[in-house]
């Protein structure tokens, strides 16, 4: 199983086993990561799932679609070259190991 | 010890609510009272990927069970809260249990309002509110070839296009002018209308249904339109709207109308109790103070949010200073296609579009006067968003600027 790990704020990590196929987002609520919120289940309408992929292994992440760019303008802590909505990306077996930076608010 | 947060209803605002609390630093008890026999779950892709078989049970969930262990939460389910008793403080659980509880927060919902036509009760007449009727659904749909749909709302239209696409027949009644004619501007109806005719789906509107047909079996057989024409169908979805929750808070002497009624803090005629989403009847910034009953995503949550937090500034001995004052925003996925829409569009005179309804992307524009109140987008997520943005911070484009394409709304903000 490949692994994500999920990064507070405040440096806190959070290693969990991940399951390929379903979104970051979805891994995340799975692992009871606080710094994730999710209100609209992965619709793409609230950017509560705002997260900062500066891993290298985001390179293999295929690119953002204009709703996501769009709805990023909404996230409550202020975008960065390397926010992503977490609902919107995919774990692969590829990403196996991805740091997963997380905003100190979503709301 | 302090008696508990009690919850009563387990669904998106009670969810939101737990989450809240706990991010609040609230560290006292939370007791949440579900009758559902489910975990909590999002109730949006019921009507869309769900009962097509493009999700399934656990992506539905809200959180996983250990989330409510590991934060303390006493989630309930199967239990059903009968009775409030508000001068004791407390309530009373169809088992017969007493909870007491310091704060009581009234997240009921809503439930399928009740069509009063002949053969009603037929196998296979069904309502969409939960996972249980989705799953009646999803069920009866292997066998299904033709599906008759009445009430042309959101929830009938996502399920009419879902199921087209899977290439049942679908053939959808409203005695409305309009299809979501409540909801949207009646440019965003026709053009609606016209795409799911054009994809097939059979749309009579201004018209009723007389009479739901059932075979010998009990198993229902199709309608009777009101010129007489029989139509078959192996299924009848009924989606005519919904009606909130207040037996239980009526019936405890609070003030309810159309909705249980609670103030800009969320707080109901009685300061313990609390009420948040589709049974939440509130004044709305949006609306000029005016009340309103909402049913979304978004009023659900963000009135859990606030409940939290006027409950945090209660444990601080100060009065709560986060009044509700979120922009509405709404979704709707209606095949391929998006409806997004943000604000509150009852009281506009005037509806400018922006952008070419033929070329399958624009948004209107809903004003009073020169205020801008609304904006509803078809597959135009740009404006959605911008729409969102220009509504917090209450600026209004000119009508000539919101007309025209090439102006660009950003550098208003
Ligand atoms: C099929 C469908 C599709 C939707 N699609 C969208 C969409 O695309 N976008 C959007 O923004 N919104 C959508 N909505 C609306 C959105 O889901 C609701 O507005 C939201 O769920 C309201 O949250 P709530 O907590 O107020 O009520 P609910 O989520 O309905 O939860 C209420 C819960 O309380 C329980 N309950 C009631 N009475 C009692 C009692 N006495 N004791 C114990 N429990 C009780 C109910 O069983 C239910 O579980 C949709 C709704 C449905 C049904
Ligand atoms: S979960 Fe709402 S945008 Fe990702």
């Amino acid at each position: 199983m490949p692994k994500i790990v999920f990064v507070d704020s405040d440096g806190t990590r959070h290693e969990v086993e991940a399951k390929s196929g379903v979104s970051i987002m979805e891994n995340a609520i799975a692992n009871n990561i606080d710094g994730i919120e999710a209100e609209c289940g992965g619709s793409c309408m609230c950017a509560t799932c705002h997260c900062f992929l500066e891993d290298d292994l985001a390179q293999k992440i295929p690119a953002m679609e204009s709703d996501e760019d769009e709805m990023l303008g909404f996230a409550a802590e202020e975008r960065r070259d390397s926010s992503r909505l977490s609902c919107q990306v995919t774990m692969t077996d590829e990403l196996d190991g991805i740091v997963v930076n997380l905003p100190a608010e979503q709301n | 010890m302090a008696a508990p947060v009690v919850i009563v209803g387990g669904g998106q605002a009670a969810v939101q609510l737990c989450l809240a609390l706990r991010k609040e630093k609230y560290a006292g008890d939370v007791v949440v009272c579900s009758e559902e026999s489910e975990l909590p779950y999002h109730r949006p892709p019921l009507s869309k990927a769900y009962i097509t078989g493009k999700t399934d049970d656990e992506k539905l969930l809200m959180r996983p069970e250990s989330f409510y262990q590991s934060r303390n939460i006493d989630l309930r389910l199967n239990c059903m809260v009968s009775a409030i008793d508000p001068a004791a403080k407390s309530v009373t659980t169809a088992q017969g249990e007493n909870l007491p509880y310091q704060y009581l927060v009234l997240t009921m919902g809503a439930r399928a309002r009740h069509l009063p036509v002949k053969g009603r009760d037929a196998v296979g007449v069904v309502e969409l509110r939960d996972i249980k009727d989705a799953r009646q659904i999803k069920d009866r749909l292997s066998g299904c070839k033709n599906v008759v749909i009445i009430g042309a709302g959101f929830i009938g239209l996502e399920v009419a296009a879902a199921l087209n696409v899977q290439g049942v027949g679908v053939t959808v009644f409203d005695t409305a002018e309009r299809v979501m004619g409540r909801a949207v501007a009646p440019e965003i109806s026709r053009w609606f209308e016209a795409t799911h005719r054009a994809a097939g789906i059979d749309i009579h509107l201004g018209e009723g249904i007389t009479e739901i047909t059932a075979a010998d079996d009990g198993n229902v057989s199709g309608v009777v339109r009101s010129n007489g024409e029989r139509i078959n169908a192996e299924m009848v979805l009924i989606g005519i709207g919904v009606e909130p929750h207040t037996d239980l808070a009526s019936a405890a002497g609070l003030d309810c109308e159309n909705g249980i009624v609670v103030d800009q803090y969320c707080q109901t005629s009685d300061p313990s109790v609390f009420a948040a989403g589709d049974c939440a009847n509130h004044p709305n910034v949006f609306a000029d103070g005016r009340r309103v009953r909402l049913e979304s995503v978004q009023n659900a949550t963000d009135q859990a949010r606030t409940i939290a937090s006027a409950i945090a500034a209660t444990e601080n001995n100060t009065p709560p200073d986060k009044p509700y004052a979120a922009v509405p925003w709404f979704w709707s996925d209606q095949a391929e296609h998006s409806l997004q829409m943000a604000g509150l569009s009852f009281d506009a005179d005037t509806h400018i579009t922006r952008g070419l309804p033929a070329d399958g992307s624009f948004s209107v524009f809903h004003f009073r006067g020169n205020d801008l109140l609304a904006v509803d987008s078809v597959n135009a997520s740009r404006d959605h968003m911008l729409a969102r943005k220009l509504l917090g911070a209450r600026i209004s484009p000119t009508r000539l600027q919101a007309e025209d394409v090439d102006f660009d709304l950003k550098t208003l903000l």
